[in-house]
């Protein structure tokens, strides 16, 4: 909201410079956003008159004017506006003046012609961006006046950010309460005095639906002038607030919104079939607005009604049918109190977003019908004649608001310091609430203005408010420290993040919205979730997972002149908008050399079992293993599933070269999504005695047929639990020269134990003789020699 | 040979050598079984008895003198050997080490770890909420009813079925204060979606939510916690704050807290709008009818909220003036915060 601080200090004055004014605003939570001067500094401007205007004889372009400034004797003066002619009234810099950016006026001669000052536009005085010509001022402007005094150019604009629960404070009125309850000022009076009908003419008004509009206020003023002018004084305030004048009824109604924060609306008194009704529309009912829009209507809407159909749409904007014209010469004035309930959210609905509306919504005080109807009536006659009939008022008006009870002990303990009750009962009667004593509590009339204030927590934040924030005491850290519990058997999310950064992986966070045909391209599983109002359409659904996020990240990085990239994010993946349809993962992705370029490494494409190793880095103390398994996203011949400690755990493998391709990828990366539930679970070691007998290692090299999975084949030895075997694992695969094409020869390493002695040869030889065996039998592994 | 010559013999012929093994060899000429040293010795029991003694000594004193050579030289050889392995050995030290060079988490992680942090040091535990919400968990168990004004405000994303995404991580107070009774102290890091997106907005940023639960916990305790937490975030012992009135519909009263501008240190800039004031934060008392959905007594417990913009925090923490390159996912931009 934006104003004039002039026209608040016409209502209360306190002894504060604009930004001392300022201050006590935002601090009473009234932010102010902006605080700008209406004029720059300039100073020597009078009004003038010209009183005669000739051609410069050197010059066609130029005139020589003879000015009255209230000087003895007229100036002469050279100007080149094409409007400057005799009779004008306009602003003169005089010589000495100072002009905008430092510009000093001095006696001159213009093409020999000496010059005593200067005729200024709008734009020279900046107070406007442009101007066609010298400012023209009101023919009763008293020539010799200082011009900021006259158009009180030393005001400045103030523009608020209110808050929904401040509506009171929406106009001048409200402000000046505030400020004087917070500088405990007397206010000016605004005159409401009842306006006493000339004539008896009345208008019908019905309320069909009293919750949503429960008082109405209506009257006729027949015969205005149609061509009175809204006055100076008033255009000045209407434009300060951010309004232009539009036609002098309208312009008071504004006025009065502006001024006692009451919305108003005047109908042209001949448009009107039939009684003005306050009704829900019925549905697929239309009408024409001011703004020209035609809205359709639904049920749910209230409007202003006659025999006709809608009239206006209640509360947010007049019809453009009923509209007040330049030739109309009898109104009828409305004054209404609609419930915010009836407002809220509707001119939304059909895009519009009104001065009324935005007071309707946040609540207009139920008391200001009658206020506002005799301060406009009054405006009015005074500025376009005309008489008025008597104040038709139709309903009961706002039921009446409950006491609020008060404790001030409550209040001390929410806010925790010391207050007396005295101080803080002060505070409430000076923001215009009664309060009766009731034991150690009170009861506490809030003003009708303040439909906010329902509630004891109301109040005690009204108290904080005047005492004022920065008054309260900042209390050290207090009470028991209990300390918190340290699971040891869980790892933290941060610390997983950690350790893929110590692994070279580098964070990312992309968003969680992504295009619709790239989650369908990735997504495993859950149906497509769309936005039904995204933002935009490459941000159109919710991810299914994160790998096709982080493909966007590695496009966008090789863009800009990255040739490898190893990536992490941590996020949601959406599988359904359930709670538990959103398990947090881990996505891994890991594109082009496996080391930055470098003198002491070959260079190497990193591959699936890079990116195994690093994840069983992450699992770890838990067991890593993968069990191949297919995923729309991943190479079908590169895909697995991850069990940690057989539990599922997601998935790693080689993106889908199909993809690859559609993401313009020159190759594969390999990527993996875990879920953070499993990662994070870790445990608490426990100790085991170490074998007091040395271990035993025996390696034998075996040939199977290449498709045989390694896995598979060390799974089944653990499985069958070969005396005195402790582990066993693959440390070479060879295929080529010496291997019958289709084979490939797998070398394992086996270690023996025996908790109590020392294994013998024929107990070691046995062991490996079994595992053979077994191989034997289930993959036709055969020794090799 | 007398034994004189033997001793420059020796020293003759230990020079000479210059490896180990020939070392070996030329030492068996002198202290092996038929070195001349040993022959010497051997013959001892040849002579007289009144020689022997005298000799024998003299032979002794000899093969003393030998072995001294002898180790002279073995140690001589062994350091000009390790001398010319450790030339051969020398590397280019200044070439790069081998391998990966680590990674680096998001700044937003690590605005957050550092948030979590300070208030894990004052007893608060992290809690979690999911990012699709319900109506319910998102507006109108904070007090935020339908149709009102606040809720226009939120810019709210909607999916079918009435879900939308969560527009602040506030939902996570309900959800924890249904499962658990006070004392709660919680932060609740997250994302949060609002539909709006230009130069100063993304439609994804992360908030914090706190919440501090118990008989006691007053406005101005919130003070006392947030303006600490301020000051220790930035690291600035003196950092000026302030509280200023505001509105939320879930907490009452409400306030906006503002600190001293850590960019021009209040004098006023382009950061803060000249003002020398930064808005960082919102926070208040737990309103009553929050309590109200979750079940809480409103009479016996109280306390406060807050919510914080974590990339704004990041911003001014790291200096970083474009919001959205929090989002863009630039290795350039990401490696700063390594």
């Amino acid at each position: 909201m934006q104003f004039s601080e002039a026209w608040l200090r016409s209502l209360v004055d306190p002894d504060l410079n604009t930004q001392q004014l300022g201050h006590l605003l935002t601090m009473a939570g009234l932010e102010v956003e902006a605080i700008e001067a209406v004029a720059p500094v300039f100073s020597g401007v009078v009004v003038a008159e010209i009183l005669k205007a000739e051609k410069h004889p050197n010059a066609d372009r130029l005139q020589v004017c003879q000015v009255a400034t209230g000087g003895d004797e007229p100036l002469t003066i050279v100007c080149g506006a094409i409007n400057a002619r005799a009779g004008l009234k306009t602003a003169c810099a005089l010589v000495g003046a100072t002009l905008p950016g430092d510009f000093a006026i001095r006696q001159a001669k213009v093409r020999g012609v000496e010059s005593f000052g200067m005729l200024c536009s709008a734009r020279e005085l900046g107070v406007a961006d442009a101007a066609d010509g010298i400012l023209e001022l009101p023919a009763d402007a008293p020539v010799g006046a200082d011009l900021r005094d006259w158009l009180d150019l030393d005001d400045r604009l103030i523009t608020l950010k209110l808050t929904p629960n401040r509506g009171d404070c929406l106009s001048l009125l409200g402000l000046a309460r505030e400020t004087a309850a917070l500088t405990s000022l007397p206010m000016a009076d605004i005159e409401y005095a009842p306006v006493p009908a000339d004539i008896a003419d009345v208008h019908p008004v019905e309320i069909s639906d009293t919750a949503a509009c429960p008082a109405y206020h209506g009257r006729v003023i027949r015969d205005i002038d149609t061509s009175a002018r809204t006055p100076v004084w008033m255009v000045r305030r209407l434009e300060r607030s951010g309004l232009r004048p539009i036609h002098p009824v309208v312009d008071v109604t504004n006025y009065v919104l502006l001024e006692l924060g009451q919305p108003m609306h005047a109908f042209d008194l001949s448009r009107l079939r039939g009684p003005v009704r306050a009704r829900m529309a019925r549905a697929g009912e239309a009408v024409k607005l001011l703004n020209e829009q035609e809205v359709r209507l639904d049920s749910d809407e209230l409007v202003i009604a006659d025999d006709t159909g809608p009239l206006a749409l209640a509360g947010i904007m007049g019809g453009l049918g009923s509209a007040v014209g330049n030739d109309s010469r009898d109104l009828f004035l409305e004054a209404a109190h609609f419930s915010p309930d009836a407002i809220v959210g509707r001119a939304r609905r059909h895009g519009l977003s009104t001065d009324s509306a935005h007071r309707f919504e946040r609540g207009v005080d139920p008391e200001l019908p009658r206020r506002a109807i005799e301060r406009a009536t009054r405006l009015i006659l005074e500025i376009c004649g005309g008489r008025a009939g008597p104040v038709v008022a139709v309903g009961a008006g706002a039921p009446a608001r409950a006491d609020i009870p008060f404790r001030p002990a409550r209040a001390r303990r929410i806010l925790g310091f010391d207050l007396d009750d005295a101080a803080m009962i002060a505070m409430l009667e000076r923001l215009g609430m009664v309060c009766v004593a009731d034991g150690d509590a009170y009861r506490v009339t809030a003003p009708s203005h303040r439909f906010d204030l329902v509630r004891e927590i109301d109040l005690i934040e009204e108290i904080a408010r005047i005492h004022g924030y920065d008054a309260i005491p900042a209390t050290p850290l207090r009470g028991a420290h209990v300390m918190l519990p340290v699971p040891e058997g869980a790892r933290s999310p941060l610390m997983l993040k950690q350790a893929m950064a110590a692994r070279g992986y580098q964070e990312v966070v992309t968003y969680s919205f992504v295009p619709e045909e790239l989650d369908r391209d990735f997504r495993n599983e859950g149906a497509v979730l769309p936005l039904l109002n995204p933002i935009a359409s490459q941000l159109g659904v919710m991810r299914g997972g994160l790998i096709g996020g982080l493909v966007q990240t590695l496009r966008h990085n090789l863009n800009h002149g990255q040739e490898r990239l190893k990536a992490f994010e941590v996020g949601r993946a959406f599988l359904s908008s359930e709670a538990d349809g959103q398990p947090t993962r881990l996505a891994v992705l890991a594109y082009g050399p496996v080391h930055p370029e470098q003198w002491g490494e070959p260079a190497r494409v990193v591959d699936f079992f890079d990116l195994r190793a690093d994840i069983e880095s992450l699992a770890r103390p838990r067991e890593l293993t993968l069990r191949r398994a297919e995923h729309p996203a991943l190479h079908p011949g590169q895909s697995a599933q991850v069990l940690i400690d057989g539990e599922p755990a997601g998935w790693l493998g080689a993106l889908h070269p199909r993809l690859a391709l559609k993401y313009g990828l020159a190759r594969a990366p390999v990527v993996a999504e875990l879920d953070l539930e499993v990662l994070v679970r870790g445990h608490c070691p426990r100790y085991r005695a170490l074998p007091r007998f040395p271990a035993v290692r025996r390696d034998i090299a075996m040939v199977v047929d290449a498709g045989t999975a390694v896995g598979d084949m060390l799974d089944a030895v653990m499985a069958s639990k070969p005396t005195f075997l402790a582990r066993i694992s693959c440390f070479d695969l060879y295929q080529g020269e010496g291997v019958e094409s289709g084979k490939k020869s797998l070398a394992f390493n086996m270690l023996l134990q025996h908790t109590e002695k020392t294994l013998t040869e024929s107990e070691i030889d046995s062991t490996v003789a079994e595992v053979v065996a077994l191989l034997a039998n289930k993959y036709k592994a055969t020794l090799r020699n | 040979m007398n034994l004189d010559e033997i001793l420059k013999d020796a020293e003759r012929d230990f020079a000479a050598v210059s490896t180990l093994p020939v070392l070996d060899q030329v030492k068996a000429r002198y202290l092996g079984k038929s070195g001349a040293v040993t022959e010497r010795m051997k013959s001892l029991g040849a002579l007289p008895v009144e020689e022997r003694k005298a000799m024998g000594a003299r032979v002794n004193q000899l093969k003393d003198h030998i072995e001294g050579l002898l180790r002279e030289r073995r140690e001589a050889i062994q350091n000009a050997e390790l001398a010319r392995q450790l030339a051969a050995e020398s590397l280019d030290v200044t070439l790069p080490g081998r391998g990966e060079p680590p990674g680096g988490l998001h700044p937003v992680t690590r605005t957050l770890a550092r948030i979590e942090q300070l208030f894990a040091s004052i007893g608060f535990v992290v809690a979690d909420g999911p990012e699709i919400e319900t109506d319910f968990y998102n507006f109108t168990a904070l007090n935020i009813p339908d149709n009102h004004p606040a809720r226009a405000m939120h810019d709210t994303f909607y999916l079918d079925g009435g879900r939308l995404l969560r527009t602040h991580t506030s939902p996570v107070q309900v959800h924890f204060m249904q499962g658990h009774p006070p004392p709660i102290r919680i932060i609740a890091p997250g994302r949060v979606y609002r539909c709006d997106s230009d130069v100063t907005h993304t439609p994804m940023f992360h908030q914090v939510e706190g919440l501090w639960v118990d008989e006691s916990a007053s406005f101005a305790d919130l003070k006392g916690v947030l303006a600490d937490f301020m000051g220790r975030f930035f690291e600035r012992d003196n950092l000026p704050v302030r509280f200023r009135p505001s509105f939320f519909p879930f907490t009452e009263p409400s306030a906006e807290m503002d600190i001293g501008c850590v960019i021009c240190e209040g004098a006023g800039c382009r950061v803060c709008s000249q003002t020398g004031w930064l808005e960082v934060l919102g926070c208040g008392m737990v309103h009553p009818n929050v309590f109200g959905h979750v079940g809480i007594d409103a009479e016996r417990f109280q306390g406060f909220a807050f919510g914080l913009g974590v990339e704004r925090l990041a911003m001014l923490r790291y200096g970083v003036d474009d919001l959205r390159l929090f989002f863009e996912n630039d290795l350039r931009f990401l490696k700063q915060f390594a």
